[in-house]
């Protein structure tokens, strides 16, 4: 069953990750292989667009927690953007606006990159 | 709206879970709930299946989880049910969620987004035998 799937461009040193579908217990280690494999050939400098993201739960949640402080380490960071309210309110009622840089637009979180060395 | 009690039972996989949020949202909206609320509900029940699947089960696909919905006089019911290990929910501490997102943990989070979820989060354990997480959402409140 495909109700997830991660789209991946590169925008000059910035990695954008498309989510799209439900990301929950089941779907989540999609999520961590894809964090996994920017990791492991040092791309540190991701946008999430969630414009296509229509559920998560915890588990998803979860995904973002364990890679942010090696990502961080590492210079780089994690930027959400196209968050629908839905999407919003989970991440909203854990408090994760106050960890993670989240946009309304892609655009603005590549910017957010900008100036900053790979 | 009342509706009438209605039961799913799934086998202990995460691929299951969707089909338990399909069950659980279209009782929920069928009891009068607005989309929101209806995406809370399903959440608090994703969180709870998720739980059993992950710590009750330990990822045994074998064992089956029973899902029972049922509303009336406002108020709107789901009974979770399984046969794994026991555990005291009032032992798994809330967590602090400053502290919690300070130190990056990871994990733990089902128990505290039913209880914000939902208005009434209850578990009746009876060791060895099963385990019940009974979550309730009120209509109009």
């Amino acid at each position: 069953m495909s109700e997830f799937k991660i789209a991946h461009r590169e925008n000059d040193t910035i990695n954008i990750l498309e989510l799209k579908g439900y990301l929950d217990a089941h779907t989540a280690p999609k999520l961590e292989e894809a964090f996994q494999s920017l990791m492991s050939t040092r791309r540190f400098n991701i946008v999430v667009n969630c414009r296509e993201l229509s559920y998560i739960s915890s588990a998803g949640l979860g995904v973002f927690m364990a890679f942010i402080e090696d990502i961080r380490k590492n210079n780089g960071d994690i930027k959400l953007s196209n968050m629908s309210p839905k999407v919003y309110n989970v991440f909203d009622l854990l408090g994760f606006p106050l960890l993670y840089e989240i946009v309304p637009d892609e655009s603005e979180a590549v910017k957010k990159f900008s100036g900053k060395a790979k | 709206m009342a509706v009438k009690a209605q039961t799913l039972t799934v086998e202990s996989r995460t691929e299951r879970l969707i089909a338990v949020r399909e069950f659980v949202s279209a009782a929920a909206k069928e009891f009068g709930f607005s989309d929101d609320e209806v995406s809370k509900i399903t959440l608090a029940v994703d969180e709870a299946c998720t739980n059993i699947i992950k710590h009750a089960y330990k990822y045994d696909p074998g064992k089956t989880i029973v899902v029972t919905v049922r509303g009336g006089n406002g108020s709107f019911e789901i009974a979770i049910m399984d046969t794994g290990a026991d555990f005291n929910p009032t032992a798994v501490p809330s967590p602090d969620m400053k502290e919690y997102l300070s130190h990056y943990r990871r994990g733990g989070l089902g128990m505290y987004l039913m209880k914000s979820l939902m208005d009434k989060v209850e578990y009746k354990i009876q060791p060895g035998q099963r385990n019940e997480v009974r979550l309730t959402k009120y209509l109009h409140r």
